[in-house]
């Protein structure tokens, strides 16, 4: 038992954590780049059109260039310099299922593609709409009773 | 009970061959290497099918070099990353040899050379083959995130080597494959997938310890202790554990992990890993090293961690194996 708690603080002796300050900074640069540049797409964009439609057609843009980069195989390599920084945009969601898309199109698109478009990006799609259900009750629970008051 | 295989009769290295991708023709080994495709793909449309290529590759570049054909090899023995074993299979039918598959994780390489020296010293066999693959794209596919994710990768963890080594056997040849020693599953004490260097460092220190135990061999008799894929933290382990319980040990350890990549130029973390990894540094380097005479003596292990993305997920421990084997020149 002594040796096995012995090797395992060897273990963490030697495993580095990640560079938590550099990755934090990095993300505030990228993830906050990624922000400016769509909020000149919206103050662009609402020229013609209404500025809430112009927020959702920014949005539209970005998952559109997460692919296309995704596709050209530079997106993980802004990734991994950018500490955390794609991921967390919508660029990140767009990501994780465009890389499926290409890594599974080899085994069709019924039961590649179609099977596992969502692999990556799942939880969260599962998550998201179960906490927006949760939200929902609450909400609706909060509103009656303060209806009934 | 554990004791060590002395292989009597001449067992010996006819011949061997490596094959790289992109990154292992960046590294410093790149030019030794007998093949790379600097595209990954070799001229295949799936990664998978581009393993299996390395592996047809590898096994017809070494029987060129040693103008071999397939109908002197008497039996092949293969095994790689993917679930399985589809690359060693699809890639090795064509040839009609006899074929037997194997899987152990990032050691198979030298499994697989252990079990064909003892058919060959038994005499069952003349002349035999070896082939172990791994791709990079294919075990990201298989055990992490799709290639084109862009994930943060821990600083402890491994790049794949998209690689291959094949090795013939027989006897008559420079290099001699001595003796052998059969690893033990050793608990690794971790559940982290992404310090594998750390989980196989355990069971490579206790097949070493147990040679020295078992041997009357003596460490400076020895120019190295080469070990298959443990990358920087999991050698850092190794040396710790080796210069407690077995000192002088540490100063003649090498890794193939380590010899693989440019830790300064390459974006490849802790160092390489994968069954490719120690096939190709050995057929590239240290048996070359050795044919020359510049080294004499060594002992080899690869080393797996034996676990599957299941049980990671399942919080299982990961453990590791370490076969071992002795390759001298001379008497």
């Amino acid at each position: 038992m002594e040796k096995n708690k012995e090797y395992k603080d060897l273990i963490n002796q030697h495993a580095p954590s990640s560079p938590t300050l550099k990755n934090s900074f990095l993300a505030f640069l990228v993830g906050g780049g990624i922000c400016f540049i769509s909020e000149i797409f919206v103050l662009f964009i609402s020229r013609f059109i209404p500025e809430e439609k112009a927020y959702l057609s920014a949005t539209l843009i970005l998952i559109l260039i997460a692919s296309l980069l995704t596709a050209l195989g530079v997106f993980d390599k802004i990734a991994r310099f950018s500490g955390g920084g794609t991921l967390v945009p919508v660029t990140g969601f767009s990501n994780s299922v465009s890389s499926v898309a290409i890594d599974s199109r080899s085994e069709g698109f019924i039961l590649g593609v179609g099977s596992k478009i969502f692999t990556v990006a799942g939880p969260v799609i599962l998550y998201a709409t179960a906490a927006g259900t949760l939200y929902g009750f609450i909400y609706y629970i909060f509103n009656l009773v303060r209806d009934m008051l | 009970m554990r004791r060590i295989v002395y292989f009597d009769n001449d067992v010996s290295f006819l011949g061997s061959a490596s094959v790289g991708g992109r990154e292992e023709k960046r590294g410093p080994l790149g030019e030794l290497f007998d093949f790379c495709d600097e595209t990954d793909r070799f001229g295949m449309k799936t990664w998978e099918a581009a393993e299996a290529e390395i592996a047809r590759l590898s096994l017809n570049l070494a029987m060129k070099k040693t103008k071999i054909s397939p109908d002197d090899l008497d039996v092949l023995l293969a095994g790689d990353l993917e679930n399985q074993c589809v690359a060693s299979s699809s890639g090795l039918y064509s040839f009609g040899i006899p074929y037997i598959g194997l899987y152990s994780a990032c050691s198979t390489a030298t499994e697989a050379l252990f079990i064909l020296s003892n058919l060959i010293s038994s005499g069952f066999i003349k002349k035999g083959a070896t082939v172990t693959t791994s791709h990079n794209s294919a075990a990201e596919r298989q055990f992490r995130t799709p290639i084109e994710y862009g994930g943060q990768r821990s600083p402890t963890s491994q790049w794949t080597a998209t690689a291959g080594g094949s090795f013939i056997l027989g006897s008559g040849g420079t290099v001699k494959i001595k003796e052998g020693l059969i690893g033990k599953i050793v608990d690794g004490l971790t559940t982290d997938a992404m310090n594998m260097g750390a989980a196989m460092a355990r069971a490579a220190f206790d097949t070493i310890y147990t040679y020295f135990q078992l041997s009357n061999e003596k460490i400076n008799n020895f120019d190295l202790i080469v070990t298959g894929d443990l990358g920087k933290y999991g050698s850092q382990i190794l040396e710790e554990l080796l210069k407690k319980d077995l000192p002088g040990a540490e100063k003649i350890h090498a890794d193939c992990g380590n010899l693989l990549y440019d830790e300064n130029k390459q974006d490849c973390h802790a160092g390489a890993s994968g069954c490719g990894c120690s096939a190709s540094v050995l057929a590239s380097y240290f048996l070359p090293k050795m044919e020359k005479g510049e080294l004499k003596n060594i002992l080899f292990l690869s080393t797996g961690a034996l676990m599957s993305p299941s049980s990671v997920l399942q919080g299982e421990n990961i453990l590791g194996i370490a076969p071992l084997l002795r390759f001298s020149i001379g008497e």
